[in-house]
C-alpha cells in the first residue's frame, strides 16, 4: 500500500481530484495535509496540487513558496523521496527553486483548458517507469501560465541531462509547433530535478484515470511510482 | 519613507501582453509607439534611516520575493 500526501495551499482546487486519484481508484492511502502543518506524517509520495493557490497573487506558485509545509517538502525530496508538482504545484516546484525555470503566460493570453497530447521522453523517473519511451498520452490542461521558460543554458543543461520528462506532440509523437499549447521552450510539458525524484508537469494526469472521465492514460504515473516504491523501497521521512 | 519598486520581464524574454497593448495603440493610429513592456508596480513604505539603506531594503525583497530572476528584472526609486 502507498500513501499519498496531498499539500493543500489556500486556493487549491485539484487537491480532491489527486485524493481521488490515488484512493478511490488505485485503491491506496491518501491523506491531505494543509499547508500551515510541518510534517508529511510519513507518507511514501507527495502530491503538490493544481489550483490557485493564495490566488496567484504576486506571480503563480510565489507566496506558497513560503509555506511551512514546503521545507518538510523540500526535506523530503533530498532525501530522494518522489514528489510530483501538477500544474499549480508545478509552478510552487519552480518558484521554490526545485526545479529550474519560470513559467510566463501562454503565448497567446489565453486560459487554456483542454485535452492534449504529450511524449513521455524518460521513463528512469518514479513517475514514469511504468511508461513506454516515447509513449503518447492524452492529459488534460487547464492553465493561463504555463509557457515555460528557461535561460538558454538552463535548456541545454536540461536536454543533456536528460531532464525533459514530458513534450507536448501531435498524434504520433511529433514534436511541432502547432502541438504546443502555451508557447514552452522546445515542447516542455514537464522536467525532473537532478536527482530524477522531483517531476513538475503542467497537465493533470490526476484527472486522466478514468475512461469515463475522457482518459485513462495519467494512471500510468501513479502506477509507476507505486512501482517504484515497491521495487526500490520507500524512501519516506517522518 | 517610501520605496517604489519596478518589475518588468527581462528585455530577452517575450512580453505577450505588452506586445498586445502595442498592438492595440498602433491600430488606434499611434504610430509612433514602437513597444510598450509590461509590469508591475510596488510601493514599499518602510522604516529606514536614509535613502540607501531604503534602497538596499527594497532590493532585498524584490530580489528574494517582488522579482523572479529567472524571467524579471527591476528598478528601485527612493524618495
Amino acid at each position: 500500500m502507498t500513501s499519498f500526501a496531498i499539500v493543500v495551499f489556500p486556493g487549491s482546487n485539484c487537491d480532491h481530484d489527486a485524493y481521488h486519484a490515488a484512493k478511490h481508484v488505485l485503491g491506496q492511502t491518501a491523506e491531505f495535509v494543509w499547508h500551515k502543518e510541518t510534517s508529511l506524517k510519513g507518507a511514501d509520495v507527495v502530491v503538490l496540487p493544481g489550483g490557485f493557490s493564495h490566488g496567484d497573487y504576486l506571480r503563480t506558485g510565489a507566496i506558497a513558496r513560503f509555506s511551512p509545509i514546503m521545507r518538510a517538502v523540500a526535506d523530503f525530496a533530498r532525501a530522494g523521496g518522489p514528489v510530483l508538482g501538477i500544474c499549480n504545484g508545478f509552478q510552487i516546484l519552480l518558484e521554490v527553486g526545485m526545479l529550474p525555470g519560470a513559467m510566463l503566460r501562454n503565448r497567446d493570453l489565453k486560459f487554456h483548458c483542454a485535452h492534449v497530447l504529450v511524449r513521455v521522453e524518460r521513463t528512469d523517473t518514479p513517475f514514469t517507469r511504468r511508461a513506454a519511451p516515447g509513449q503518447v498520452l492524452r492529459i488534460p490542461i487547464a492553465h493561463g501560465e504555463g509557457n515555460y521558460y528557461a535561460e538558454p543554458d538552463d535548456l541545454r543543461k536540461l536536454e543533456t541531462e536528460g531532464r525533459v520528462v514530458f513534450r507536448y506532440c501531435t498524434p504520433d509523437g511529433a514534436i511541432t509547433d502547432e502541438a504546443n499549447p502555451n508557447g514552452s521552450a522546445r515542447n516542455i510539458a514537464g522536467i525532473c530535478n537532478e536527482g530524477r525524484n522531483v517531476v513538475g508537469l503542467m497537465p493533470h494526469p490526476e484527472r486522466a484515470c478514468e475512461p469515463v472521465l475522457g482518459s485513462g492514460d495519467g494512471l500510468v504515473l501513479f502506477e509507476s511510482v507505486m512501482a517504484a516504491l515497491r521495487e526500490e523501497g520507500a524512501l519516506r521521512t517522518a | 519613507m517610501k520605496a517604489r519598486v519596478f518589475v518588468t520581464l527581462k528585455t530577452s524574454v517575450f512580453d505577450p501582453q505588452g506586445r498586445t497593448i502595442a498592438d492595440a495603440l498602433q491600430s488606434m493610429g499611434y504610430a509612433g509607439i514602437a513597444d510598450v513592456r509590461q509590469g508591475k508596480f510596488f510601493e514599499l513604505d518602510l522604516d529606514a534611516a536614509s535613502a540607501d539603506q531604503a534602497r538596499a531594503l527594497a532590493s532585498e525583497v524584490a530580489d528574494k520575493v517582488l522579482a523572479n530572476p529567472v524571467i524579471e528584472s527591476y528598478r528601485v526609486e527612493v524618495d
